[in-house]
């Protein structure tokens, strides 16, 4: 072979095995898991002088990228519309959305980014994220159960936040024997299209 | 020397504690409902319901004292007056116990478990009801204005016996005696 055919060849190979290399480098994208917003549910509950009051988000979104098997390379994304927030009680859904409390026509949205997920144990995952109410941003870890039958899975977890590290309650509302500080969040997301565990 | 028959020293002390209690808690609740929300509109619904609660436990002890124990005979008076003041003792007796009734099922089917004194929960005997709540709301209320009637004809007509009739009657539930 002449000294221009092996350089082109060697070239070409080069070439080729540059165009490979960041395929084999590149990690495959998790795939897009589906919220499905009727089996879904967030709920809070707080306690006013002692008696324990409930409410729920109406409405939330959510983008979620995980395989299960490879958590770390997966994200997750919530939306929630703070103006769904509901009690059951006419009072307590009239006061809310004012801006002592969610102010919701400042912040039409709460939301939570996640930076890191890791395996917990079978079906149980921890995800650290930012959480954003009201304008203030604080992160948290979020244990995370996830059940499944077949291409339906199921997450739940609770934890815990600090409603005046989020200002939610000002003014004479901060006095913390009035509402307490720590409000338990709850979830049960139904999820659609989630690899397998 | 004063030889009126008397109730008895704890028939004495829970008639003039409870009457406080109703007094102040009717106080407050009428008050209470017209406020709009606030940490103290807060406050004043969870004693409002705390001193309920006490005024629900102690009618138990006051009954079964009265159970156990007769008031003394009535002083002389037309029987009409005499079963007319029968009557309303009864009726206080069983508002005393339905008033806080309604008042704690009003509570709990609005979505709001009483906690007494904030740290101790206690059952909610109707389930949380939107509906049910807009029901019971007016009997509690209707029931309470019924008993501050009954208990304004009773101070009244213990007055009348009193300083009209001279009988003596306010010496039977005079603290101290006995």
């Amino acid at each position: 072979m002449s000294a221009t055919t092996r350089f082109t060849l060697t070239l070409a190979v080069a070439l080729l095995a540059a165009a490979a290399l960041p395929a084999l480098a590149q990690p495959k994208a998790p795939a897009a898991a589906q919220l499905v917003a009727a089996g879904s549910e967030i709920a809070f509950v707080t306690r006013q002088m002692g008696v324990p009051v409930e409410g729920k988000f109406g409405k939330f979104t959510a983008q979620i990228a995980l395989d299960p098997k490879k958590p770390e390379a997966g994200s997750v994304a919530f939306a929630i519309d703070t103006g769904s927030a509901r009690f059951g009680a006419a009072e307590t859904d009239a006061e809310v959305p004012k801006s002592e409390w969610l102010a919701v026509s400042r912040f039409p949205q709460a939301t939570f980014k996640s930076t890191a997920i890791k395996a917990a144990g079978p079906g149980r995952f921890d995800v650290t994220g930012q959480l954003t109410i009201k304008g203030h941003t604080h992160a948290v870890t979020v244990p995370v159960q996830v059940a499944q039958s077949g291409a339906a899975s199921t997450a739940t977890g609770t934890f815990a936040i600090k409603r005046l590290e989020f200002k939610v309650g000002e003014g004479d509302w901060a006095d913390t024997s009035m509402v307490a500080d720590d409000v338990q969040v709850r979830f049960k997301l139904a999820l659609s299209g989630l690899a397998p565990l | 020397m004063d030889s009126t028959p008397t109730y008895t020293r704890p028939a004495i002390a829970l008639h003039w504690l409870l009457a406080l209690a109703l007094f102040g808690t009717f106080a407050v609740g009428a008050y209470m409902s017209d406020l709009p929300v606030s940490p103290t509109r807060l406050k004043l619904y969870n004693w409002h319901k705390w001193a309920g609660v006490t005024i629900l436990a102690l009618s138990f002890v006051r009954l079964a004292w009265r159970l156990t124990h007769r008031p003394p005979a009535d002083v002389p008076m037309p029987a009409w007056q005499a079963k007319a003041s029968h009557a309303a003792h009864v009726a206080l007796y069983l508002l005393f116990f339905a008033v806080p009734l309604a008042g704690w099922a009003y509570s709990s089917a609005a979505g709001f478990p009483v906690v007494w004194f904030g740290v101790l929960p206690l059952p909610d005997f109707v389930p949380k009801d939107k509906a049910l709540s807009e029901l019971i709301k007016p009997v509690h209320a209707t029931l309470a204005f019924a008993m501050a009637a009954i208990v304004v004809v009773h101070v009244a007509a213990a007055l009348k016996h009193h300083f009209v009739d001279r009988d003596g009657l306010l010496d039977r539930m005079r603290p101290g005696r006995a």
